[in-house]
């Protein structure tokens, strides 16, 4: 049987070739836009966690309801036993303290005045001590324009566009012009190791790295840390595990009315970052389904559309004797063969231009100039899993419902009408 | 000046003129050809409270000199302000950076006084036009309560208030407002004494109202007026020795 049908849609290729185009073009851009929509939100959300947000952050909650000015004279302090309490409670994470800040980064002449000046924003982090896995996590070797990391204390990381701005290069110093936790000004040298490039524009126009000990005195933060922040060992952001540990280790200081009391918040309860996780989830989803059921709408179509062009073959059919279930399984039949077929193709060409995508990217750079929102500069798609299955929804289901559909009327044609209508 | 007499009786009666001479009888005290005073300052914040003392030589509102002495961080930093340009060394770094543009804004040394504070010292009667609008006592003293509102547009606070002492012609109470008529910051001062024939506040207490805190005592532990000082202290040269 199913030999017999796959015979006749190779031998009349007005059967199978424009269903199957259609079908495969419909899976293709399901696809596509999937995979797309999963790489934009997806990178967005990781690189905010690794440069900003964590997995899960530890603040004061004074800190914590301003945020996003980091305002390191509300910082915790006595950081050092936070972080030891942490990693002891919760083992299964990785912990690390940082300090953001921002600042006038001031760029000497050879006599000693100011050659150039630009805003800077920093994150003070450990790139010294033996056990860090900062510098992975930001992927700051692979980052790395021209010079080295900093191996000793002094020594600074910045943005290559920024070095390129200020007219400084690696070996040379630079002032960072500042605020202390106290609200002092804080003049500070630093000798620059290496640049860095991270591909996205708010990091790079301006971006200042520095060991987290350097920070501290610079900015009169002795064991103190603007942040604590923890990542799962996995590396991938886990909700509802976050929570259980934010409420873990909230429940311990619930009650406590100081304003400088430490409290946890998960990524998705971080102010626009939590809102921009939870939203890129729905997003996804609805985005994928309102394109899917589109795309099943088309492929309905173009299956009532192919049950109304044979129409004349079913009045044949059914004259010759054919019974009209046979006459409808069969059409679904082939609707099956071709949405399978379709849905294949349609995959992988989907999954094929979602791996250049994936690879090769689209530069948005300048679009992002002026930008306050920490995205990456090239957007990537991200292939999932799901990407495997996700076009045979409309690919098949929808091609079958609408055979299905156009199919009805085989029983409502009458055997005594059938003759006349095949005259006509 | 006889108007003064009235002054207390009856307040709807007074001019603008009157007010100006308020003003200028409060910068006679104030203002001096020149002066080296020591003081302390005093920060209290939410979680800690610091004291800076320093030693400051100024010559009219156009030139000064501060050194900071205490604590350990703070010491050998050094500020020059010359007409409308200020710098500041930093002993640590050794560099000498210019304030400017929105740095101006920032705090000085984490106080509830910015660099643009420090800076402006144009006389009041330039700057504001000044009026009458009540009288008060404040801490047992008769003030004048004087409305100062902008004539010019370079200026950090559209509008004052200022609480003068009657009988002294000192500031006693001050607050200084934006454009939009918020509240910025208020200034009390207290502990008045006579040096050489003037009156003067040994203690400010400035409070930043945008800023989380208790305010910035400022206390002048010893001051001199009208004294020899050497020019070369008013050079970029002098930050660094």
């Amino acid at each position: 049987m199913i030999r017999f049908l796959l015979k006749g849609l190779i031998r009349d290729q007005s059967r199978s070739r424009i269903p199957v185009i259609v079908v495969a073009t419909g899976v293709t851009l399901t696809v596509l836009l999937h995979t797309y929509i999963k790489g934009i939100m997806g990178d967005t959300i990781e690189m905010n966690a690794r440069f900003s947000n964590g997995h899960i952050k530890v603040m004061t909650k004074a800190y914590a309801e301003n945020m996003d000015q980091a305002p390191n004279d509300l910082a915790l302090l006595g950081a050092g036993k936070l972080l030891s309490d942490l990693e002891n409670q919760f083992p299964e994470m990785e912990w690390a303290a940082r300090i953001q800040f921002g600042g006038l980064v001031d760029a000497p002449d050879a006599n000693g005045e100011t050659k150039a000046q630009g805003p800077a924003m920093g994150i003070g982090l450990d790139l010294l001590s033996q056990r860090t896995q900062e510098p992975g996590r930001l992927n700051l070797v692979k980052s790395l324009v021209r010079g080295k990391m900093p191996e000793k204390h002094g020594e600074v990381l910045i943005s290559e566009q920024f070095a390129v701005k200020l007219k400084v290069n690696p070996g040379e110093k630079i002032t960072l012009i500042g605020s202390t936790m106290n609200g002092s000004m804080s003049i500070h040298n630093y000798l620059i190791s290496g640049t860095v490039s991270f591909g996205s524009h708010i990091l790079d126009r301006g971006s200042v790295m520095a060991d987290i000990e350097d920070v501290r005195s610079a900015l009169d933060m002795s064991d103190a840390a603007g942040e604590i922040i923890g990542f799962f060992g996995n590396g991938f952001y886990d909700d509802e595990s976050a929570l259980e540990v934010s409420e873990k280790f909230n429940s311990a200081y619930s009650g406590n009315p100081d304003e400088y009391t430490p409290v946890m918040k998960t990524l998705s309860q971080q102010g626009s970052m939590g809102q921009y996780v939870k939203m890129s989830d729905y997003m996804a989803n609805y985005i994928a389904l309102v394109f899917i059921i589109a795309m099943s709408l088309v492929l309905w179509n173009a299956g009532l559309l192919g049950g109304l062009r044979r129409y004349g073959e079913v009045g044949l059919r059914l004259a010759m004797g054919e019974e009209k279930g046979h006459v409808y399984r069969t059409l679904i039949y082939e609707s099956v063969v071709i949405g399978i077929i379709g849905s294949v193709i349609g995959t992988i060409l989907g999954l094929f231009f979602a791996w250049l995508l994936q690879k090769y990217g689209i530069n948005i750079s300048k679009m992002m100039e002026g930008s306050s929102i920490m995205m990456p500069s090239i957007i990537r798609a991200r292939i999932t899993p799901a990407d495997y299955y996700l076009g045979f929804i409309p690919g098949l289901i929808s091609t079958v419902i609408g055979t299905m559909l156009s199919g009805i009327g085989i029983y409502k044609r009458q055997t005594a009408k059938l003759f006349k209508e095949l005259e006509a | 000046m006889p108007v003064f007499g009235l002054l207390t009786i009856c307040l709807t009666g007074l001019s603008q003129s009157d007010a100006d001479y308020i003003l200028k009888k409060v910068e006679k005290n104030m203002s001096s050809d020149n002066r080296v005073f020591e003081s302390s300052m005093t920060i209290r914040g939410n979680r800690t409270s610091r004291t800076i003392t320093s030693r400051t030589y100024s010559v009219g509102d156009t030139k000064s000199f501060t050194e900071y002495l205490s604590p350990a961080r703070e010491q050998g930093t050094k500020m020059l302000k010359l007409e409308n340009q200020l710098w500041i060394y930093s002993p640590s770094s050794d560099r000498t950076i210019q304030i400017s543009g929105h740095m101006l804004r920032q705090s000085v040394m984490g106080s509830d006084l910015s660099y643009e504070d420090m800076m402006d010292d144009r006389k009041l009667t330039d700057v504001y036009t000044a009026k009458i609008s009540g009288n008060e006592v404040i801490d047992g003293r008769k003030t004048y309560i004087l409305d100062l509102t902008a004539k010019v547009t370079d200026v950090a606070y559209n509008s004052r208030k200022m609480w003068i002492d009657s009988e002294r012609f000192v500031p006693l109470k001050e607050e200084l407002f934006a454009k939009s008529g918020q509240l910025l910051k208020r200034t009390t001062l207290s502990d008045v004494i006579k040096i050489d024939g003037r009156w003067f506040p040994e203690k400010v207490v400035y409070k930043d109202m945008l800023k989380q805190g208790d305010g910035t005592e400022f206390k002048i532990t010893s001051i001199k007026f009208n004294q020899k000082i050497p020019e070369y202290i008013f050079t970029k040269a002098a930050l660094k020795q």
